[in-house]
């Protein structure tokens, strides 16, 4: 076995990974519960059984009231769904600030995840994803560093989705936008901004799913270890 | 040990300490001011003041969004209701005549409002939309009595700090704070979009709290109460909601 050399991941990204995964499944829980109570999804301001919807999802609800085709009615699970979908955003808003705060001020972004210019064509990005829809293993150097399509994807998840995501959450509050209508006011509307919520929680989801994949293709074991003690086994160190 | 870590221990230890004050001060402060829900013990406690804490800091005064008129929306959904029985039934055969709402608690004058004498008084209405914890929503145009009209015709005291009302149904009882009891669109609604209230929603007399979910708009009000203190009623944590796993504050 290789020696160990340095740290691949801070004690700072290793403990906020950590927390905003536990706050990410506990929001995916709870959220899936509360749409389970109205599987139906609207766009512009509002929109009810009443109303024709955009799209349903093919499930049972949680509330007699909803039309779903289904005889059978699921037990409410809101009540503390609610409770821990609130509790979980103020986890994930809060250690994700510390993230990004302190993420840009050591360099972390700049380092670990902006990518190299020359990295950033066509030609390396289309090699980058034929080798992933191969499902080859990354090389060795790769336990060290990011490639391209990886930073991209990271940069993306942290910058645009979560950023969307709490933003649509955000907009569906009575009390917030009602000091900051703009929120939901250029969304097209209330019901807008929980379908867009709902749809970003698909690409998240998603998200973690290729995540979870990929670790698994290059050694479960390696990763979890190195995201959890920071050390990182591999030939070349660069961290 | 050497100078640095000893250092790094010192100063680790003061921040910890300065940290362990910080926050003993802040729940004395979030105490005083009013930024602890009733519903804050638990494990989802810390969520619930954070919550409430940052709404009443950022949106105490914030009016809810109106609409247009011809935003209203034609196919609005009244929910289901419990079975309201048959002295209900026959308050609703004579026109609501006997339908009174008393106002008790911490006020100079405990009194008793018939529904004629609601709409003596001067009207407030709005347009905003209704939403539902479960998902949908509506828009309606809302009209009624601005809650804090009532509040100053019975004298509300200056330590009064909540607003329980009461519907006819008793398992269906809330309550909320003076910042939204004496909001302006905060109605004791009687009419909406132009009509009579129709019972299903909520008529004849239906509170209409614009900046919080639909459970907080309770239907079919019959006695609100002035209090500093929500400890001693029902189990303590406010209002039904929280009895039945839902939280106390439902502007979010």
């Amino acid at each position: 076995m290789a020696e160990l050399r340095g740290l691949r991941h801070s004690l700072l990204v290793r403990i906020t990974h950590w927390l905003i995964t536990l706050a990410f499944l506990a929001l995916l829980v709870s959220g899936l519960e509360i749409v389970v109570s109205h599987p139906r999804f609207y766009w512009g301001e509002t929109g009810n059984v009443n109303t024709a919807p955009l799209f349903k999802i093919p499930i049972a609800a949680s509330r007699a009231t909803v039309p779903t085709g289904y005889g059978s009615v699921l037990p409410d699970q809101n009540g503390w769904s609610r409770y821990l979908h609130f509790q979980s955003a103020w986890m994930l808003v809060l250690t994700g600030l510390l993230y990004v705060v302190a993420g840009v001020f050591n360099g972390h972004f700049r380092r670990n995840l902006l990518p190299a210019l020359s990295d950033v064509s066509a030609k390396r990005l289309a090699s980058f994803i034929a080798q992933h829809l191969r499902f080859a293993r990354p090389s060795a150097e790769e336990a060290w560093s990011y490639n391209v399509l990886q930073r991209l994807t990271y940069l993306l998840v942290i910058f645009i989705l979560f950023p969307l995501i709490i933003w649509t959450g955000l907009a569906m509050s009575p009390s917030f936008v009602s000091a900051v209508p703009a929120a939901v006011n250029v969304l097209g509307g209330q019901q807008s901004a929980r379908t867009l919520h709902f749809l970003l929680t698909a690409a998240l989801v998603l998200f973690l799913l290729v995540h979870v994949l990929m670790i698994l293709l290059s050694g479960f074991r390696d990763r979890v270890r190195a995201m959890i003690t920071g050390h990182a086994v591999g030939p070349v160190g660069r961290g | 040990m050497n100078k640095l870590t000893r250092r790094r221990m010192i100063t680790a230890s003061l921040a910890a300490a300065a940290g362990a004050s910080a926050l003993g001060v802040a729940a004395k402060l979030a105490k005083r001011y009013g930024l602890i829900p009733p519903d804050s013990g638990g494990i989802f406690g810390p969520g619930e003041t954070l919550t409430y804490a940052a709404q009443r800091l950022l949106t105490r005064h914030s009016v809810a969004r109106e609409f247009s008129r011809s935003q209203i929306s034609r196919d609005p959904f009244a929910n289901e209701v419990d079975p309201l029985g048959e002295e209900f039934q026959r308050l609703q055969q004579a026109g609501f005549a006997d339908w009174r709402l008393v106002v008790d608690g911490m006020v100079a004058q405990p009194a008793s409002f018939s529904l004629a004498e609601l709409q003596s008084f001067p009207h407030h209405s709005h347009i905003t939309m209704i939403q539902c914890e479960e998902g949908w929503s509506y828009i309606a145009e809302w009209t009624g009595v601005p809650l804090s009209y009532v509040l100053q015709l019975v004298g509300a005291l200056p330590q009064a700090r909540y607003v329980v009302y009461r519907s006819f149904q008793p398992d269906w009882w809330e309550s909320i704070d003076m910042a939204d009891a004496l909001h302006p669109q905060t109605l004791l609604a009687l009419r909406m979009n132009g009509d009579e209230l129709p019972v299903r929603f909520g008529g004849p007399l239906r509170m209409r709290v614009s900046r919080q979910l639909g459970y907080k708009n309770v239907k079919y009000i019959t006695r609100l109460t002035l209090t500093d203190n929500l400890k001693r009623l029902g189990k303590g944590l406010g209002s039904a909601a929280p009895e039945a796993g839902y939280a106390w504050y439902a502007g979010l």
